[in-house]
């Protein structure tokens, strides 16, 4: 990548985030704006993936709602998360763990 | 309006006040001078010559025909290769100076920038891809997998209407892409950054105006 580039994108690349593994359990805070109400909607689920690609860097977070699976990716620079928290790390041997979308010892365990 | 000559680096992708992620092309502006004023009563048009130096991409050797044309822009230490034109109107001409160097505060955030670029070049390209035909059926015994079919009616005309699409060259045109705005500028780094993409690969040259 060019270093002009970089420069420009090292203003906008949060250095306070936490290293997030494959397998980690977060809560993560989302800023969020209805009309005129500003709130901050928190919400916990297991790392499944992770894309690094500098300041594009994201990841994929599933949780389970009322029996359904959702997964959600989070652009992890972006302003509009403002907090990161690692809770509990699962021991994992991938690098994407997309098969815990069918196995059930893992999902118990979540 | 006058502009400037630059090269395009790369596209990433920066954070405005609302925490939205906006897709930049940046560029980086080279030190553009004015080499030439063209006027309607000498030349018959309007126009101002830029031309663009490079402090990265030195280019070593001019010829004595180029020389002697900065010469007469009072432009002697800098060896300069690369000329454009902009057009320009009567009104705008007269504030202009020979060798004067353009500066990047012309441009502001907010603004709408016109990029003028050559397209990435795709080579001799067949019908589907040049021109979108729909291609023939790939089983059953057929052969035209990617065939023109038809190209216009028998001894009635006898010929074929010009401008027929057929295959050939595709890719590496001049492109204009009007109204991109302009979301990022480092005047100290002459680096300009606008929102969305724009032609060519990087490292290319590249013209930008208002």
């Amino acid at each position: 990548m060019n270093s002009q580039i970089r420069n420009i994108e090292s203003a906008y690349i949060k250095d306070n985030i936490p290293s997030i593994q494959i397998g980690d359990l977060i809560k993560i805070g989302v800023f969020i704006k209805e009309g005129n109400k500003e709130r901050i909607q928190y919400s916990e689920g297991i790392v499944i993936s992770k894309h690094n690609a500098g300041i594009n860097t994201t990841i994929t977070m599933r949780r389970t709602l009322q029996g359904i699976g959702v997964e959600r990716i989070y652009l992890i620079h972006s302003p509009k998360i403002t907090s990161i928290k690692i809770l509990k790390h699962f021991k994992i041997r991938r690098a994407k763990i997309f098969y815990i979308r069918n196995a059930k010892k893992l999902k118990e365990k979540i | 309006m006058i502009g400037l000559l630059g090269i395009k680096l790369d596209m990433t992708q920066i954070f405005n006040d609302q925490g939205l992620a906006i897709p930049i092309t940046v560029i980086k502006v080279g030190e553009c001078f004015i080499t030439q004023i063209k006027k309607h009563n000498i030349d018959g048009y309007n126009s101002v010559q830029i031309g663009y130096y490079d402090n990265f991409n030195k280019c070593k050797k001019i010829n004595n025909s180029i020389k002697g044309h900065l010469k007469k822009a009072n432009i002697f230490d800098k060896n300069i290769k690369i000329f454009r034109e902009f057009k320009l109107d009567s009104n705008n001409i007269d504030n202009l100076e020979l060798g004067e160097k353009i500066p990047l505060s012309l441009f502001q955030i907010g603004d709408k920038l016109n990029v003028i670029a050559y397209s990435i070049g795709k080579g001799f390209a067949g019908y589907q891809k040049r021109h979108n035909f729909s291609r023939g059926p790939m089983s059953h015994g057929s052969k035209n997998h990617r065939l023109p079919g038809s190209i216009g009616a028998g001894t009635t005309p006898g010929r074929v209407y010009p401008g027929k699409k057929m295959a050939g060259h595709l890719g590496n045109h001049k492109t204009t892409i009007k109204n991109l705005e302009i979301v990022l500028i480092d005047i100290e780094k002459n680096i300009i950054g606008v929102k969305g993409s724009i032609p060519g690969k990087s490292g290319n040259l590249i013209s930008i105006y208002k």
